[in-house]
């Protein structure tokens, strides 16, 4: 028998028994389709690695679980893939551990899980095992989806503290997958059409090997937008950045929903974006190499590394002034008038 | 963005700039108050208080809706959100203000209380309107822009018969607010930063009254930084020829008599409040508004028993002083040491629009 894709998810899928059996076959399996997933044993038995390995772990909760540019399938592989690829690494193999709430249409499983399949084809990495439980109506929030993966480092790339005068460069536009998600969330029902920017870096990055020893950090910059990742860094190595306003590249609509809620464009998620610090010397040839690739068109230098005397991240502001640029604090939530 | 960078342009606010150091008197201190938290975030956000002479002081007045709540009406709120089959809709701004001991509405929350984010006061009328069998309260928090909505939620709930739906009102007014503040000896104000939105409704011409009485000039500004530099410059040209005029410089949404509509809704709906207790300013008689008894079945403190909460702010928390315009926010000891943003111990550090947490988020660290 088939799977009913009209139903929805009930307890027996949960169960352990021939429905989960057959979920699990056929829809996967069969989406995810490896060698490795093919074995159906409680474990993934990988090829020896020549390499440091790169090891990630992210659990994803997005609502709405569908916006314009993706869902939580693709958000959960090219998240994954991201986190692992900021630290240099290749992805080689994901797990992923569905945690499903009863009642959850079958449709749009089945489109997720189509969606992460894609999504690992596109990024070249294989879903080697997984796992999948239901809970009970009211206990989840129709589905939640845990992504682990592994990488190797190809190359002896490391993590190094950032020196004053370093350049600052970003892929591309800021903000555009929270205010993607957020334009569809209950409540604010906004006809907006911006684009969640969700897409597998590594791709990009690797673009860059020859460069990779003039790159000090590379970060995605997801929640807590790039104010978060240049105050972690900020924090953590000792030192100030200073933004260009003026350098920022914020899409139209972006920026409107922005001005409309009262947000910052500098404290939204992206989930396309890699921010780097860059050797000055070779800051001009990495963006050239960048932009050359389809993920980096609209790469740019925003800023730059100004001293290792004060912990601060500050930005210049296209009116003149200068700014501190601080973490967010609590979830950004709209101003009331 | 068409509208936005027009106002935003740094050539122009050189040149204003430029205006506003010629216009001013060496020889003086201007005490200027932004009434607004809109103008206080705009005033930060884009660095205007450097790029002004040193003897232009911006004082940050008390036009944040979120912190000029008093504890025991936050602690009420959290009350009424912990009560059996209630639904408590909030602006979400009032989410973390602090009532007492370090309680709010996000702490209920999280013990089970029923605490719902709308951005609208629509959402709460939809809510009462999808769950019959509970009573949606709608925490009713601002000033004049927020109060018509609230009025005409009130009307459509009568129209769609919705008994399940409150509203706990909070509404305050700007004029009383600002007369309040200048009754103050401590306060030395030389003319104030009009509000945008409030004027909107309200209309220019509500601020003749206070500006003729303690001859003080008001200059309504737009949010936008050049509205805020060009309201400057008026200001400095009123103060210097001794003119306590209204001055209308946001007169691209803003009229002499507001928003009519707006104000019969309100009146319909809502009456004067013989006394409301400000937070840092204190009780002030007629400066909050409550629902009018033919629409009291709507009206939350009537249909629930609410206890009085005696709570008061943290001791050492200077928010009464910042709200007045006598302190700065660094005066406080408490400012970016223990009061943070994620950890607000007064009122002026919960939303960006209040005094501290504009100064926190923009200012810390640049010199």
């Amino acid at each position: 028998m088939k799977i009913n894709y009209k139903s929805n998810v009930d307890l027996t899928i949960g169960a352990g028994g021939r429905a989960m059996n057959q979920l699990i076959h056929d829809l996967m399996l069969a989406e995810f389709d490896n060698d490795f997933l093919s074995q159906q044993s409680d474990q993934a038995i990988l090829p020896a690695i020549n390499g440091r390995l790169a090891f990630s772990t992210d659990s994803y909760v997005v609502s709405p679980l569908f916006f314009n540019g993706g869902n939580i399938g693709s958000l959960a592989i090219n998240g994954t893939v991201n986190d692992l690829a900021v630290g240099g690494a290749t992805p080689l193999y994901i797990s992923t551990g569905f945690i499903i709430e009863e009642g959850f249409p079958l449709a749009d499983l089945q489109a997720i899980v189509r969606s992460m399949a894609e999504a690992a084809k596109i990024a070249g990495v294989k879903i080697v095992t997984g796992d999948t439980k239901v809970v009970e109506k009211g206990k989840g929030d129709g589905i939640f989806i845990n992504t682990s993966g592994i990488g190797v480092l190809e190359n002896n790339w490391l993590a190094t503290k950032p020196q004053p005068g370093d350049k600052i460069i970003i892929n591309g536009s800021i903000g555009d997958h929270g205010m993607a998600i957020l334009s569809k969330r209950e409540g604010l029902n906004f006809v907006t059409d911006i684009i969640s920017d969700c897409a597998a870096l590594h791709q990009l990055i690797m673009h860059l090997q020859p460069y990779l020893q003039h790159i000090r950090v590379m970060r995605d910059p997801t929640r807590g937008g790039v104010s978060a990742v240049l105050n972690e860094w900020a924090n953590f190595y000792g030192c100030s950045f200073n933004l260009q306003e003026n350098q920022l590249l914020v899409n139209e609509n972006v920026r409107s929903l922005c001005e409309i809620l009262g947000l910052d464009p500098l404290h939204i998620a992206n989930e396309g974006k890699v921010i780097m610090v860059v050797n000055p010397d070779h800051a001009e040839t990495i963006l050239s190499i960048m932009q050359q690739h389809p993920l980096g068109t609209n790469s740019r230098i925003i800023g730059e590394v100004s001293s290792l005397e004060q912990v601060i991240v500050s930005m210049q502001t296209s009116f003149g002034g200068l700014r501190r640029v601080d973490w967010l604090s609590g979830e950004q939530l709209p101003r009331i008038c | 963005m068409k509208y936005i960078d027009e106002f935003r342009n740094s050539k122009v606010a050189a040149k204003l700039v430029e205006k506003i150091k010629y216009l001013a008197d060496n020889n003086r201190q201007y005490n200027l108050m932004e009434f607004c938290g809109g103008h206080t975030h705009a005033i930060h956000r884009y660095g205007i208080n450097q790029i002004l002479p040193g003897n232009i002081k911006l004082i940050h007045g008390p036009g944040c809706p979120v912190c000029v709540l008093p504890v025991p009406r936050i602690d009420q709120a959290i009350w009424l959100a912990s009560q059996p089959n209630v639904i408590l809709c909030t602006y979400a701004d009032m989410l973390r203000v602090p009532g007492d001991k370090q309680n709010s509405l996000l702490k209920g929350k999280a013990r089970g209380a029923q605490v719902q984010i709308v951005y609208a006061v629509t959402d709460a009328l939809k809510l009462a309107q999808l769950n019959p069998d509970k009573t949606v309260v709608f925490f009713a928090i601002g000033f004049e822009t927020t109060t018509p909505p609230t009025a005409h939620a009130i009307l459509e709930a009568n129209r769609l018969n919705l008994p399940n739906f409150k509203v706990f009102c909070n509404h305050v007014l700007t004029p009383v607010a600002m007369a309040a503040i200048l009754d103050d000896n401590q306060v030395q104000i030389d003319g104030f930063i009009g509000p945008s939105h409030v004027s909107i409704i309200v209309g220019s011409d509500a601020y003749c009254k206070v500006a003729a009485k303690y001859h003080k000039p008001v200059v309504i500004a737009g949010f936008e930084p050049l509205d805020v530099l060009q309201s400057i410059e008026y200001l400095i040209g009123l103060v210097n020829r001794n003119e306590a005029n209204v001055v209308n410089q946001y007169s691209r949404a803003v009229t002499n008599k507001g928003n009519i509509k707006a104000q019969q809704i309100t009146a319909e709906v809502l009456e004067i409040r013989k006394q409301f207790s400000w937070r840092g300013l204190g009780s002030i008689p007629a400066s909050g508004l409550q629902i009018r008894e033919k629409y009291a079945v709507y009206d939350a403190e009537i249909f629930f028993d609410i206890p009085e909460f005696e709570s008061d702010d943290v001791k050492s928390c200077e928010c009464p002083q910042i709200l007045r315009g006598i302190k700065e926010p660094h005066n406080c000891k408490l400012f970016a040491k223990v009061c943070t943003p994620e950890n607000p111990m007064g009122a002026c550090m919960v939303s960006s629009e209040g005094a501290c947490a504009a100064a926190y988020q923009y200012k810390t660290g640049i010199n």
